[in-house]
């Protein structure tokens, strides 16, 4: 059974839609992260989550029981989540203190109390800090005192709101590292949300992309950033070249899609005349001066129309009847010469393009 | 003029003498007050918290109400007092007019939309964030509001104070309800009004003084207060 059950939820303020029938399994010891854009719902989602607040329909299954209905169910199911919010907040008293509550108000003898509240302290980092009035932690510390409150408790559920979003690097790094080493000595399920695309690839052994309050795909790693069943999270992901297709021709597996009135050869199923996107990452481009096709199913002539160098990589933008972007080294465009108005030759396998339905 | 000199002179010999009327009238005056104060809080801050945490219809209406009760005239809530504990009245079987009891009820409601009024305002200063933190953190509602209160401690202090200077300096509800009876309900207030109208005005002025001094030290602990 799996731990955190929604059914259909759905939220909206004013009129307005801000979650779309969210169907969401979470079991013990799963690491979930929601990405999405600003403003799609993952706060929402987690504050529904946290009970927080009520959705407008659906149902919420917690470790099997419903717990929309009853406040009684709700005290007992939120004592055995934690919630460090996205911008939280500390109560007007020392650091010991605000970590302490949550033990104190679950009943905790003061000896544990005190000891688990120092432990907790010293795993983020902040046992310096410990007398201080939590009203004048900068935001990095008031973030990682969250984190220290809501491990304190040994949660079954910990969620996670852009965690390290105030954090320097190295904070992060300590933090993720808190983490990871709680994920692999309790099992604990942990829902957590990032704009930080690397974060969520280290952490998750689940992703889940909300869009326009709406979850668009949920699946491994690799299937989000490689495999994305929908254009929006194709581009979410930073899939930058999605061009709009038609199936020409189907053999077996490897078919012929019209693409502006150039053929592209893929790897797809859909049938001839189906309309399809094809999703290209800029970095599985190659270039070339002349046409050496090599392994590669799919060599245009095409001419540069931009260039853009950010740090040791250069973006190129070509056109070959459609438009395409890549991604070479330094090096590479310097040993290709290139410069705007140039004709080249880019590459790339069939395998290296996605096919997913246009509807 | 040389009778206010005289009098200002025998006045601080009733004070330096620790002269036993005055100090009874003063003992009175504070308990009395005290009470009205402690009881006003008791009803107040789960009052307050229930109208601050609850959405309702016609929350603005009574926010509106309670703000004009603040200046609510002492006379008047004496005349209701009067026309519900008089010998006549619906509560007159008590037997309470002329009592002290009866002046602690009645300050209690001249104080009470002060109090209630700025708990409200104080409850309304913290971050809503505050209550749904101490939620998540594993509070049941009941200590949520607590921890809320806690956060607005200082404000919901400021609130008591205010009403607390209020019972102590007002006259006309403890002189009707209470009919400044020698040894008996007597207070600063009703003891300078009618003392001196009777031309007793050195114990006048010592009271007089013990009441500036009262409210010089509530003030400075108001404002030490609000500098938090
Ligand atoms: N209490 C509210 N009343 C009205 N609208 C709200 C409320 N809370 C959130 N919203 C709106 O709902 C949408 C989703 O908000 P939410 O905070 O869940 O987004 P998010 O995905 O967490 O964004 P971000 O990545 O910026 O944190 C936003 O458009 C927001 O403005
Ligand atoms: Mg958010």
């Amino acid at each position: 059974m799996a731990l955190i059950e929604t059914v259909n939820i759905s939220q909206k303020y004013d009129d307005r839609e801000v979650l779309k029938n969210i169907n969401l399994k979470i079991d013990k010891a799963e690491v979930f992260t929601l990405i999405g854009p600003t403003g799609a719902g993952k706060t929402t989602l987690i504050r529904i989550l946290d009970l927080l607040e009520s959705p407008c329909s659906g149902r919420f299954l917690f470790d099997g029981v419903d717990v929309i209905s009853s406040r009684a169910n709700q005290l007992e199911a939120r004592r055995r989540m934690s919630y460090v919010q996205q911008r939280p907040l500390v109560f007007a008293m020392d650091v010991f203190d605000n970590v302490a509550c949550g033990l104190r108000w679950r009943h905790m003898k003061s000896t544990a109390t005190k000891r688990k509240t120092e432990e907790a302290l010293e795993l983020v980092g902040m046992t310096a800090y410990i007398n201080r009035n939590a009203r004048t932690l900068s935001g990095g510390e008031t973030q990682r005192v969250a984190i220290a409150r809501a491990l304190v408790t040994e949660p079954e559920v910990l969620f996670l709101d852009e965690p390290t979003a105030n954090m320097d690097p190295i904070s992060t790094a300590k933090i993720e590292e808190v983490l990871a080493h709680i994920i692999n000595e309790q099992r604990i399920a942990i829902i957590m949300t990032t704009h930080n695309m690397s974060q969520g690839q280290r952490m998750a052994s689940k992703l889940g992309v909300l869009i326009n309050g709406e979850l668009l795909q949920t699946g491994s790693v690799n299937d989000i950033f490689n495999v994305p069943t929908s254009r929006e999270v194709a581009e979410f992901v930073g899939i930058e070249n999605i061009l709009q297709g038609e199936v020409a021709e189907a053999d077996n597996e490897l078919a012929s899609i019209r693409v502006d009135g150039e053929t592209v050869r893929a790897i797809s199923n859909y049938a001839v005349g189906g309309k399809v996107y094809l999703l290209i990452r800029p970095e599985t481009i190659v270039f070339s001066l002349s046409h050496e096709a090599g392994s590669a199913r799919n060599v245009f002539k095409c001419k540069v129309n931009q260039i853009n160098t950010i740090g040791s990589v250069v973006r190129i933008e070509v056109e070959c009847g459609f438009n395409l972007l890549g991604v070479i080294t330094t090096e590479a465009a310097r040993d290709l010469n290139i410069s705007i108005g140039k004709e080249i030759y880019a590459s790339f396998k069939a395998t290296a393009v996605h096919v997913i339905p246009r509807w | 003029m040389n009778d206010f000199t005289q009098g200002f002179v025998k006045a601080l010999e009733l004070l330096v003498t620790l002269d036993p009327e005055v100090m009874e009238i003063t003992g009175r005056t504070l308990a009395i007050a005290l009470s009205s104060c402690v009881i006003s809080t008791i009803l107040c801050l789960p009052l307050g918290s229930l109208i601050h945490f609850k959405q309702f219809f016609g929350k603005r209406a009574l926010l509106n109400v309670i703000q004009t009760f603040y200046s609510i005239p002492t006379v008047v809530v004496g005349l209701v007092v009067f026309i519900f504990f008089s010998r006549i009245g619906p509560l007159g079987v008590f037997n309470l007019m002329f009592t002290p009891t009866i002046m602690v009820i009645g300050q209690v409601i001249l104080i009470s939309p002060i109090v209630l009024g700025l708990v409200i305002a104080a409850l309304s200063g913290v971050d809503k964030g505050i209550f749904e933190t101490a939620l998540s953190l594993g509070a049941s509602h009941v200590r949520a509001t607590f921890q809320v209160m806690s956060e607005a401690r200082y404000a919901i202090l400021s609130a008591v104070i205010m009403g607390f200077g209020r019972a102590i300096s007002e006259v006309g509800l403890a002189l009707m309800v209470g009919g400044n009876i020698r040894g008996f309900t007597r207070v600063i207030t009703t003891a300078i009004s009618l003392e001196t109208s009777k031309g007793d005005v050195e114990l006048s002025m010592a009271l007089g003084i013990i009441l500036i001094f009262i409210a010089l030290l509530v003030n400075i602990v108001f404002n030490r207060l609000q500098q938090r």
